[in-house]
């Protein structure tokens, strides 16, 4: 096969006509929703992400209005609580989080020269899962049944049925459902940034955005199972009354705050990194040179992430704490300032050095870094646990909080838009409109938050609905709430100007003469993302490689046609980016919406108690997320590999380590690993803090045996085996031994989940006795629930088999369901020995 | 606004009477007591000292009773100085960075090398933070450790309950006296504070004598205080703990040592021989009929015979007659302030929380008396405002 003639017009116009046919989206007043091409669902995503921001200020709004004087009745303590609570809640999961997910999703594929994301249809599930999630969440307040228990639901208040009511639930399993489709997200990411990379970008080429992607994706997917595990703990207790946070029952409300916080923490530093990232890319294009201190600002990174794990108990330190975890965590917030520290002085080096071109984009991160900074220096401050003795849950903590996160959250992304818009909808934002509403933000914010921290510190305690003034901060108050309007005033500009870009001329290319791969894009760009896929050799190839645009515009570089009609996109190595392969992207496909609306439906059904409906609409979301995958993945390409230019031909199929199946596998049940570490953090925290853990064997306390845990993990461990044996013969041209390896597998794994069971059944434990029982069905439901997804694994694998699409060359399935098998093994061999032969020990 | 030495007259004779002068304070009517509790007496002087501070000029005169910059304590007081410390660097940093910034924008192309940016980085964002946190570590450890107490100390047991507090002084050798939503600490004396919970989490903190701790089911928090001013002050629920969370007070009154003393022997002394105790109202009826709540045909009933045939004692005792649900009501008259410190404390108040508490403090678990009378509520008042 000889390669097309790039000089001739015509050639390249039927490959034009081509890649724009391929990519075309689905018309109609329904069918365009089932699109799921990056740049469409990445713009849903962050519009709705946007929406539901505006709404949450609202709340905001309505809160100051509350405050603004002593003694106030404007709303009822009822209403004020829901407030508070849903305006922190929706920042943070409804806001903060998935708003770096969207944009990620909507411009990594432009950052990295991909056509798309790996999993195109993971990225519209997470988005539909996010919008019927957040909907439900959110809407709550229009029927007084919002969430009032505060963001950090802090049990017993949020656990007692007299206390609180439908809004635990709808904050429990709405957010779950939520975090949920984050996990996807983050999945789809780091895949993305691994593996999706252009030929030649090797990890240090990588520009910093995905660089903090990676970082941020990575630390999603630890920081979220934490609270997902508590969650169960926390609904299992509300549903079906399991002790886990009940101190009369040996349970400790501690836990929940611990599990809380391992998330919370590392929380901020998700929502703050990606805001480090935008200036990352803002600053080097206006400083008109690279950055400065380009490992610096990598390894801080990095850094940032693994520290912000290690701090969860600063926001504990009044809960009477011994001195030496005092001393640890005080230590280790503090450090956490370092990194952060770093990467400001990347920033103040790259301007330094170089030539500063002001624009709308820069004075925003300019602003922000200023507001940062005192977010920054005040968070220093309470990381003495001393001093937090007497900020904590005060005014001054709402002060900090607000100062870090719209220093370093909200104003960067408000200037990334500015940066950013242009790329997206090829037009520029009124600069005029942008610096007044930059200012008007600007003032507002702290005329609303510097004030605070004196209020916190004469005595205002947060979340009160009002206070006297005996207290002396009547002024303080009123001020912040005039601030705040100010505030809000500054983002209706904002939003004004975002509407009227639509009436605005195209922008020339690259209006910015930034360096990075993503500005390649035309102003009016197609679909299809870029034009052809580029060799990269530095990190800002516009300024360092000569001709570089018009060699991808005339499809010069790699897979510049779709002459099988297929999306795809090129998978390369992880390190170095070497091309791999050439993936088929899924194209439009209503599945993942189905999925969506299927799996929210059981966490929404079983909110208001329809155990029964929930249940179907489990069953639904099953069989349609089957269909998908059977449809969807693994398909078996026409021919075994194609040309993608230059004189390289890759595989059109991969299996193991080489595809992003396998790394989706892998990162998803690093995930889930973390959730079950989670619960077996909970089973040695209650041993740590209470002495009658376990209790002493008396009926309903005692069990669960050493027999049927060991029987089932026996049992586990053959359909481990068996599942590797079937990898194994499968590729060895064993197809029939295969077959029944793995339906022996399942039939293992099916024995297993049933003797986990077993043991806490035959032996009456009763988990509302106490939290020992409970905590001990917990970790045996966790590995039966995932001994029955194990069994469904073999049997889909086995069906694929048998159907002609897994064969002893393509056989992603068995391969990736052996990862799987891997993390189930491992939690199996965690959780039995444990269960039978801790009390003993103990 | 009275001067500071009738606030101390106040703190030592609480609650000798119940009508008491009404004057304006920050445009809110109350009486002159509450007035002078609220400015903090001497504490008004320092909180004017203060006013180097810009924000401060946005303050009214009535500041300091709750305030962590207006401490009363040792461990507030270290903590404040450490505050003033932290925020003068704060300050000092955040100008440094911000004069930094403005000359790099300035800075015209390729001032600064690579390896002067490398070295930048380096000096000012690794290893001069590092320095600097260091420091602050080291300053703070110390003060991360409790006061030291004695076995012979006073105790005081504070409980946290939605929405109010529960007092418990435990004097060694002697038998305790139970009080609630106003915590008396003896100045100049180590005082070791047990904080529990049966309900949800609530947190203690009085700012001007020490910070918080919070109060968890299942669990026993101290907190070791030494106040080192009399006055009267402050404290309020840190955590939030429900409905009425905003109106979670209490008061703390720091009385002199002896006057202290004479306090916990007078408060354990009953002062009548007719308290209900001996009035043998040891068992309230669980369905107080109409013929004892009409009482005697033509005569009023009194408000001990209404507190008795409403079934007050079911929840609330007092001299240890009754019941431990609500807040204990023997030292009620001189308590100085209602509902959590959340009221002023006199007869027309009173009355009216009792007969529909959630009126005047939503959340709250009393319930709501809706055939009591008026003039029921107030002769009930007036007996609960008597010492007992």
């Amino acid at each position: 096969m000889t390669a097309p003639d790039q000089n001739d017009p015509a050639v390249r116009k039927g490959q034009e006509d081509r890649l724009r046919a391929t990519w075309a989206p689905p018309m109609g007043l329904f069918l365009r929703w089932t699109d799921t091409n990056n740049n469409r669902v990445g713009n849903w995503y962050t519009a709705t992400a946007f929406g539901f921001m505006l709404f949450a200020g609202l709340l905001a709004l309505l809160i100051r209005a509350q405050l603004a004087v002593p003694d106030n009745d404007l709303v009822s303590a009822s209403t004020f609580n829901q407030l508070f609570t849903l305006h922190g809640s929706m920042m943070m999961f409804l806001f903060a989080v998935p708003m770096f997910e969207a944009v990620s999703i909507l411009i990594l594929p432009q950052l990295l020269g991909a056509r798309d994301l790996p999993f195109p249809r993971l990225s519209a599930f997470g988005y539909w899962s996010f919008l019927i999630g957040g909907v439900f969440v959110s809407g709550s307040i229009f029927f007084d049944a919002a969430p009032d228990g505060g963001w950090f639901m802090y049990p017993p208040l949020t656990t007692d049925p007299a206390l609180s009511g439908l809004g635990a639930d709808i904050w429990m399993l709405g957010l779950s459902f939520i975090e949920v489709s984050s996990i996807a997200a983050a999945v789809e990411l780091i895949v993305g940034v691994l593996k999706c990379r252009p030929p030649g970008m090797r990890l240090n080429l990588m520009p910093l955005y995905a660089w903090y992607i990676l970082v941020v994706a990575v630390m999603i997917l630890f920081a979220f199972p934490p609270l997902i595990a508590g969650d169960i703990l926390f609904e299992m207790e509300r549903l079906l009354d399991w002790p886990f946070f009940d101190a009369t029952r040996g349970g400790d409300p501690l836990l929940w705050q611990h599990l809380f916080w391992i998330f919370g923490h590392p929380e901020v530093y998700i929502v703050f990194l990606p805001s480090i990232a935008i200036f990352a890319m803002v600053v080097p294009t206006f400083a008109r040179r690279h950055v400065v201190g380009y490992p610096w600002i990598v390894l801080a990174a990095v850094g940032t992430g693994f520290l912000s794990f290690g701090l969860w108990v600063h926001h504990m330190f009044a809960t009477g704490l011994p001195n030496i975890s005092l001393g640890f965590f005080s230590a280790a917030s503090e450090a956490v300032a370092i990194p952060t520290a770093v990467q400001i002085f990347v920033f103040i080096a790259t301007i330094w050095a170089g030539r500063v071109v002001w624009s709308t984009p820069m004075l925003y991160a300019a602003g922000s870094l200023a507001i940062f900074v005192i977010g920054g220096l005040t968070g220093v401050m309470v990381a003495v646990a001393p001093f937090d003795w007497q900020a904590h849950d005060t005014y001054f903590i709402v002060a900090h909080l607000h100062y870090v996160l719209i220093g370093g959250t909200v104003m960067p992304l408000f200037g990334g838009l500015y940066y950013y818009w242009p790329l997206v909808t090829g037009k520029k934002l009124s600069d005029r409109m942008g610096r007044t509403a930059f200012w008007m933000m600007f003032v507002g914010m702290n005329v609303t938050f510097l004030p605070m921290h004196w209020t916190g510190l004469m005595g205002m305690p947060r979340r009160v609905q009002t206070y006297q003034s005996s207290l002396g901060v009547d002024g303080l108050n009123l001020l912040s709430t005039v601030g705040a309007f100010l505030f809000a005033a500054g983002v209706a500009v904002l939003v004004a100007d975002l509407f009227r870009s639509p009436w605005r001329p195209l922008a020339r290319r690259n209006p910015w003469d930034a360096g990075t791969l993503e500005w390649t894009q035309k102003a009016d760009s197609e679909d299809w993302g870029i034009r052809s896929v580029p060799l990269i050799e530095s990190r800002y190839p516009i300024w360092d490689q000569p001709n570089f645009v018009r060699n991808i515009d005339e499809g010069r570089y790699f897979l510049p046609d779709a002459e099988e009609g297929r999306r795809e996109s090129i998978i390369t190595t992880v390190l170095d980016a070497r091309p791999l392969q050439v993936i088929r992207l899924g194209g439009p496909s209503i599945k993942p919406m189905l999925a969506a609306v299927t799996l929210g439906g059981v966490f929404i059904l079983t909110t208001y108690h329809l155990y029964w409906s929930a249940l179907v609409s489990g069953v639904l979301a099953l069989g349609v997320i089957l269909w998908w995958l059977w449809t969807g993945t693994g398909e078996i390409p026409e021919k075994p590999e194609k040309p993608i230019g230059h004189g390289i031909t890759v595989p059109l199929y991969a299996s193991g380590p080489t595809a992003p199946g396998w790394w989706a596998m892998f990162i998803t049940m690093t995930g889930d690993a973390t959730a079950f570490a989670s619960l077996i953090f909970g089973y040695f925290f209650f041993w740590t803090i209470h002495a009658d853990f376990p209790p002493p064997p008396t009926p309903g306390l005692a069990g669960p045996g050493v027999f049927w845990p060991m029987m089932a993990l026996g049992l586990i461990l053959a359909g481990w085996a068996l599942t590797i044996l079937a990898r194994e013969t499968n590729a060895r041209g064993g197809v029939g031994i295969a077959r029944i390896a793995l339906a022996l597998g399942a039939a293992a794994s099916i024995g297993g989940g049933l003797a986990a069971l077993a043991g806490p059944w035959f032996s009456g434990l009763d988990p509302v006795l106490h939290v020992y029982p409970a905590i001990v069905w917990v970790l045996v439901i966790w590995v039966a629930a995932h001994a029955a997804l194990s069994a469904i694994m073999q049997l889909y694998t086995l069906a694929r088999s048998l159907f002609g699409r897994m064969d002893p060359v393509h056989d992603a399935d068995v391969r990736n369901i052996t990862v799987y098998q891997h993390f189930f093994a491992l939690s199996a061999v965690i959780t039995f020995p444990l269960i039978a032969f801790f009390p003993g020990v103990a | 606004m009275r001067s500071s030495s009738s606030v101390l007259t106040a703190a030592a004779g609480a609650g000798k009477t119940n009508v008491r002068e009404q004057v304006e304070c920050n445009g809110d009517p109350m009486t002159s007591d509450e007035c002078a509790r609220r400015t903090g007496g001497p504490n008004l002087e320092r909180t004017l000292r203060l006013a180097a501070l810009p924000v401060t000029l946005l303050l009214s005169g009535c500041a300091g009773v709750q305030s962590a910059m207006s401490p009363f304590g040792v461990e507030a007081a270290a903590t404040a100085r450490l505050t003033w410390v932290m925020v003068a660097g704060a300050v000092l940093i955040s100008v440094a960075v911000a004069a930094l910034v403005v000359r790099a924008v300035r800075a015209p192309e390729g001032s600064l090398s690579h390896s002067g940016g490398m070295s930048l980085i380096l000096w000012a964002g690794a290893i001069g933070p590092t320095i600097i946190l260091f420091g602050l570590l080291i300053t703070a450890l110390p003060m991360m450790r409790q006061l030291p107490v004695a076995p012979n100390d006073l105790t005081i047991a504070v409980g946290g309950e939605q929405f109010w507090w529960r007092v418990q002084y435990r004097p060694t050798g002697a038998p305790p006296v139970e009080d609630a939503n106003l915590v008396r600490v003896p100045v100049g004396r180590t005082v070791r504070i047990l904080l529990t919970s049966p309900d949800v989490i609530h947190s203690f903190w009085v700012p001007g004598l020490a910070g918080k701790v919070d109060m968890i089911p299942g669990r026993t928090n101290t907190l070791v205080v030494r106040a080192t001013k009399a006055g009267t002050y402050r404290g309020q629920c840190t955590e939030f703990c429900g409905l009425a969370h905003a109106k979670m007070a209490f008061d703390v009154v720091a009385m002199e040592p002896r006057a202290f003393d004479a306090w916990l022997v007078q408060a354990r002394t009953p002062t009548r021989l007719s308290s209900p105790a001996q009035a043998g109202a040891l068992t309230p009826p669980l369905h107080p009929g109409p013929g004892l709540r009409r009482g005697t045909e033509g005569a009023a009933p009194s408000g001990q015979a209404l507190y008795t045939s409403y079934g007050c004692a079911g929840c609330h005792a007092i001299r240890g007659a009754g019941g431990r649900i609500g807040p204990d009501l023997t030292l009620l008259p001189q308590r100085r302030s209602l509902a959590a410190a959340t009221l002023p404390l006199n007869p027309a108040t009173l009355a009216a929380f009792i007969r529909n508490p959630q009126s005047v403090k939503a959340g709250v678990l009393m319930p709501r008396f809706a055939e009591m009378s008026d003039a029921e509520a107030r002769a009930i008042a007036a007996y609960l405002l008597e010492p007992k």
